[in-house]
């Protein structure tokens, strides 16, 4: 079809460039053409935040963006987060926190996670949790997730 | 997902022109959070999509002592980052920070709530007790239509196919103003008003005396509602329970909500009177509040 168009953007600081159609949302482009498989599709109605991205540093859910728009754009995901050393202090807090059990939601909320300690560095509790409210965990209860923030967020501090 | 070609003017004139050539086959867009799950439901199936993200008059975003400016596309997000319109604005500010997630307030526009025009939207009630008013603009030109006239019923505007709402201007409340939004929702976070309502009012020096004030309501009709009898009640009267309760009795009476999934109607009627007086004695206390920065 001709409707089809080539965008380019930055995926984790890298320039991608893509053919795609404009029915295509950003989530479909990360997951099923560039095979970033890091992302995850839940819900697919921007209700369950699994398919948060960082979209010029905001956190936005990939599956109500559609790829077009992405064209020129800074983007983020959960493949760009570890450091070139090993894990990023969210992601070692994830697991020592045990903050994780099915993971489909892990990708989503260190992505969201993350936008708030840049923006928040020592959120209050309430603060993470109304931050995360659009990021849903049917395995953990929520409280280990929100314990591995704090405890990122004073591990960061400290250092 | 349905097919359809995708346009991303600069200039709201190839906007107004793409709409114009299109008509009912193509829909406007800003942040998506309402259109692309509709496209993906197939409740809309346009042939073409209009991107309006980039036009300048759609992010206006301007605050003087006369009024703010507000282009139809500026994120909830950018509203509520601005600390003057926390303080002058405050229902606005209130209903921004409602809306879904942090996501979505990083995507969903205080334009796509209004032209989504759902009885339930958090900021129609806060844009209606502030006295907003809506651009339109269209082949024929420009014309501005009240917020409270703005909607015929669920999902049901003014607009015309070949119309789009750029902007919103509502009038900078003078000092000793105070507005406020709030809503119920079963949850903490993250869910649909069973019942919205915003208040502002304007007082005297003493703070002791309601010079105007306006009450609307949300989900509680096929429309938003303005409570025109509270505004009357507000009128040049002393601040005190006797007039809080007349006018919360009369928000009670303007609510006409249906029985649905999310309440019930009597529920609906009684959470309508918790809530006008909660906003009520919050925009009050705000009132006095930016009374008291005035004065430093």
């Amino acid at each position: 079809m001709t409707r089809k168009r080539i965008i380019e953007f930055h995926l984790n600081g890298s320039p991608q460039e893509v053919l795609c159609e404009p029915r295509q949302t950003l989530l479909e482009i990360l997951r099923d053409i560039l095979q970033y498989t890091g992302t995850k599709e839940g819900c697919n109605n921007g209700n369950c935040g699994a398919c948060t991205v960082l979209f010029n540093g905001k956190p936005v859910v990939s599956c109500l963006v559609f790829g077009v728009e992405a064209n020129g754009a800074e983007i983020e995901t959960i493949e760009g987060v570890a450091e070139k050393d090993g894990l990023a202090p969210l992601q070692r807090a994830f697991l020592e926190e045990a903050a994780l059990q099915c993971g489909i939601c892990t990708p989503g909320f260190i992505m969201s996670a993350k936008a708030l300690l840049k923006e928040n560095p020592s959120p209050t509790e309430d603060e993470i949790r109304f931050y995360l409210a659009g990021n849903l965990c049917r395995c953990t209860g929520y409280d280990k997730i929100v314990r591995a923030v704090q405890e990122t967020a004073k591990s960061v501090t400290r250092s | 997902m349905h097919d359809f070609d995708y346009f991303a003017p600069t200039q709201l004139s190839k906007a107004v022109a793409l709409l114009a050539e299109y008509g009912e086959r193509a829909k406007p867009f800003a942040g998506g959070t309402d259109l692309i799950d509709q496209v993906r439901l197939r409740k809309l199936l346009p042939d073409v999509i209009v991107d309006l993200k980039k036009i300048e008059e759609l992010n206006t975003f301007e605050i003087t002592s006369e009024e703010l400016r507000l282009g139809a596309a500026v994120s909830c997000d950018r509203i509520s980052r601005r600390a003057e319109v926390r303080c002058r604005f405050s229902a606005l500010d209130d209903s921004c920070r409602l809306i879904g997630s942090i996501q979505i307030q990083n995507r969903a526009s205080v334009g796509g709530n209004v032209c989504n025009s759902s009885p339930a939207g958090d900021t129609n009630p806060a844009l209606i007790c502030l006295g907003a008013t809506c651009h339109l603009v269209g082949p024929a030109g420009t014309r501005t239509v009240p917020i409270v006239s703005f909607f015929n019923g669920p999902g049901k505007n003014v607009l015309s196919p070949q119309e789009l709402l750029f902007e919103f201007r509502i009038p900078t409340p003078p000092d000793h103003s105070g507005s406020a939004y709030q809503r119920f929702i079963p949850r903490n976070e993250m869910d649909i008003a069973v019942v919205g309502v915003g208040a502002s009012v304007r007082l005297d020096e003493s703070g002791a005396r309601f010079v105007s004030g306006r009450i609307a309501l949300g989900a509680v009709a096929p429309t938003p509602l303005a409570v025109e009898d509270a505004t009357e009640l507000m009128m040049d009267s002393p601040v005190n329970d006797d007039t809080i309760s007349k006018i919360v009795e009369v928000t009670k009476e303007t609510a006409t909500p249906i029985d649905d999934l999310r309440g019930t109607k009597e529920f609906r009627k009684q959470i309508t009177a918790v809530l006008a007086k909660r906003v009520l004695r919050q925009a009050i206390e705000r009132a006095k509040s930016n009374e008291t920065k005035s004065n430093r």
